[in-house]
């Protein structure tokens, strides 16, 4: 069963000149994938992932996930699509510095209002639980380690059960033995849980370990 | 859009940053609080000036015109003519008002009317010894006149009831007895200026707190003036009405002008001086407390603005874990209504205690003017004004901002 299908994505940057970055990109997900997509810099996979975030409208060709189509859509529908169904993992693991690791987590989920507030608190701990954080639940998000903040982010991109989660170099930032830990939850959410994961990586080891890898160059896919 | 995380996230951001919270309200609390000292302030003196001035005056004076510009018979006979005429003098008039004392019972039985008093007034000198003081007589009712003016309660010394017992008393000018160096029971003699001399009895000594009436005239029983005037019994040249309603004389004067024939005059044509200080003052207020509130609004904008630049990655946070834009605007709204409310309702504490500071600081404005403290007005409306305009510039002044934060675009800041 597939998740997401893009058809015929092109993009173009027009600062400094006109310049195609993805050519007539097409490619399917199944559900309960792990998905690696690499390449060198400036390839375009970034700028494809952001495409397929959501976050970036400007592209020709036509984005459907959950069956959905999402090309056209307003920005606040995007918004409220990418609630529900789509979580995500950065690389400079952007917490809410304010706000606690709980308040972090749970904020998705206030959001999309599916759950009380009690009900809510309940679920960020299972997600804590689940990267290892739930002892840590009530700090200041910004007095943890880049480590720790990381795993905090993908308990928040899994608080509503999203049917896809993405990463941008998800592990970019941090040691061997955290990217290690890191790579095993994804792999435990894809497997256990059958959501979906898109990742841009540069690690080798990282593609190496997940389902399938998407290789990139010149915005084209050379291998998938 | 979901109002209650807006508000968590307003109040989380507001509580981190309590410094910039607090400078933030600050500029609010203290344009509201001067401009709730301001206008306190001012629309107290513009009161006590007008009631001072009402006070003194009546709120309709029927008088007759005496002037000399008159065509003369042959112009009037003659008006396309070329006529000459060598040193037109103008005839003998007399300063009275005919049948006044029938159009003051007249005027009584008028439901909206407070009180007439019918007066003779005259120019006169008072001697004390060899030097002449000029100043003016009023031959009057006294107890009219007490009805229009509450004379019995301006009495400094002395007493008004002594005037109806005592038919060659007068009641004098605080001001003018001082300069005429008399007390109770002096007696002076005051001169006409048909040249009558009368020998008279101080009884009395009154203050209206201003300096036009304290220190020129003086009240007397209408016969006696009359005798002095060498007039008969009807002789009346003023009638002063007070009305019950202020606003109703305005009208009302232009309605007895046309009735009996004569001048009138209101009170806010013989206050216009006092009337045209009240408009500029009201302006200042206006003008002042606009510029107090936009620049606490600047000061405002300024920070929200600031806020939202250093939220952007929190904003793109937020954004890409499906926060709508307006939600975000929400976010950073909220704040500024919070900083506005709060800044306002301080403000309008720190006014109002300054408010009070200031009315009751002791100030001597000597004989100008009755008054022993600054006059300040307490008035509800000002507060709600107050309280009004600090929110509505809050809120114009982090919208603009809220509404940027909400344009942000996520893929720019995420992607680094």
């Amino acid at each position: 069963m597939k998740v997401l299908s893009a058809s015929h994505i092109n993009k173009y940057f027009y600062e400094p000149e006109k310049f195609q970055v993805l050519k007539n990109i097409s490619f399917d997900v199944k559900k309960g994938e792990f998905l690696s997509l690499v390449g060198k810099s400036g390839c375009g996979k970034s700028t494809l992932l952001y495409i397929l975030s959501t976050m970036d409208t400007d592209y020709e060709g036509v984005l459907e996930m959950n069956g959905e189509k999402l090309t056209g859509r307003s920005q606040d529908q995007l918004a409220a699509f990418r609630n529900e169904h789509l979580g995500f993992v950065f690389q400079f693991h952007f917490l809410l510095p304010e706000f606690t690791v709980l308040q972090n987590v749970m904020l998705p989920a206030l959001k999309l209002g599916k759950y009380s507030a009690k009900e809510v608190e309940e679920r960020a701990y299972q997600k804590l639980k689940l990267v290892d954080m739930e002892s840590h639940a009530r700090k200041q998000s910004s007095k943890l380690s880049g480590g720790q903040q990381q795993r905090v982010a993908i308990a928040r991109a899994l608080i509503n059960d999203p049917t896809i989660i993405m990463g941008d170099e998800p592990t970019g930032n941090l040691d061997k033995k955290n990217s290690e830990i890191v790579f095993n939850i994804f792999k435990q959410i894809a497997h256990d849980n059958h959501q979906t994961i898109i990742t841009v990586t540069h690690d080798p080891d990282f593609a190496k370990g997940s389902d399938r890898i998407i290789e990139m160059s010149d915005g084209q896919i050379i291998k998938s | 859009m979901n109002i209650r995380i807006s508000l968590q996230i307003a109040k989380t951001h507001l509580l981190t940053k309590k410094r910039q919270t607090l400078i933030a309200m600050l500029g609010v609390t203290f344009g509201i609080a001067m401009f709730i000292v301001m206008i306190s302030f001012i629309k107290g003196v513009n009161k006590f000036l007008e009631d001072s001035a009402l006070d003194a005056t009546p709120h309709v004076r029927i008088y007759k015109e005496i002037t000399s510009n008159h065509p003369s018979l042959i112009e009037e006979a003659n008006p396309t003519a070329f006529n000459v005429i060598h040193h037109q003098l103008p005839k003998n008039e007399l300063a009275n008002i005919k049948n006044g004392l029938q159009i003051v019972a007249n005027i009584e039985k008028d439901p909206g009317v407070l009180g007439v008093s019918p007066q003779i007034g005259s120019q006169v000198f008072f001697n004390k010894g060899p030097i002449p003081v000029a100043g003016q007589i009023a031959g009057v009712d006294i107890l009219k006149e007490d009805k229009l003016y509450s004379i019995k309660r301006r009495i400094k010394s002395g007493n008004m009831e002594a005037l109806l017992s005592n038919p060659n008393g007068i009641l004098m000018g605080a001001i003018l007895a001082r300069n005429l160096n008399v007390k109770i029971g002096d007696k002076l003699t005051i001169t006409t200026p048909t040249g009558n001399l009368k020998l008279v009895k101080v009884v009395g000594i009154y203050g209206f707190g201003i300096q036009t009436v304290d220190g020129v005239r003086c009240y007397a029983n209408m016969s006696m003036v009359q005798e002095i005037l060498q007039k008969d019994k009807s002789y009346v040249t003023d009638i002063h009405i007070k009305m019950k309603d202020s606003q109703a004389a305005i009208d009302y004067a232009k309605v007895l002008k046309n009735q009996y024939g004569y001048q009138t005059q209101d009170w806010a044509e013989a206050n216009s001086a006092f009337m045209t200080g009240d408009k500029i003052r009201n302006a200042m207020v206006v003008i002042v407390s606009i510029t107090l509130l936009v620049v606490a609004g600047f000061g405002i904008y300024n920070i929200m603005n600031m806020n939202v630049i250093n939220k952007m990655k929190d904003i793109a946070i937020l954004k890409a874990t499906g926060f709508g834009g307006k939600d975000i605007v929400a976010v950073f709204l909220i704040q500024s209504i919070i900083i506005g409310v709060l800044g306002a309702l301080l403000g309008l504490m720190i006014g109002f205690s300054l408010s009070y500071l200031l009315s009751i600081t002791p100030f001597n404005a000597g004989d100008f003017l009755d008054v022993k403290t600054f006059p300040v007005i307490f008035n509800v409306k000002y507060y709600m004004m107050g309280l009004a305009f600090g929110v509505i510039t809050t809120i114009l002044a982090g919208y603009m901002p809220a509404r940027k934060a909400a344009k942000i675009d996520p893929v720019a800041i995420l992607r680094g």
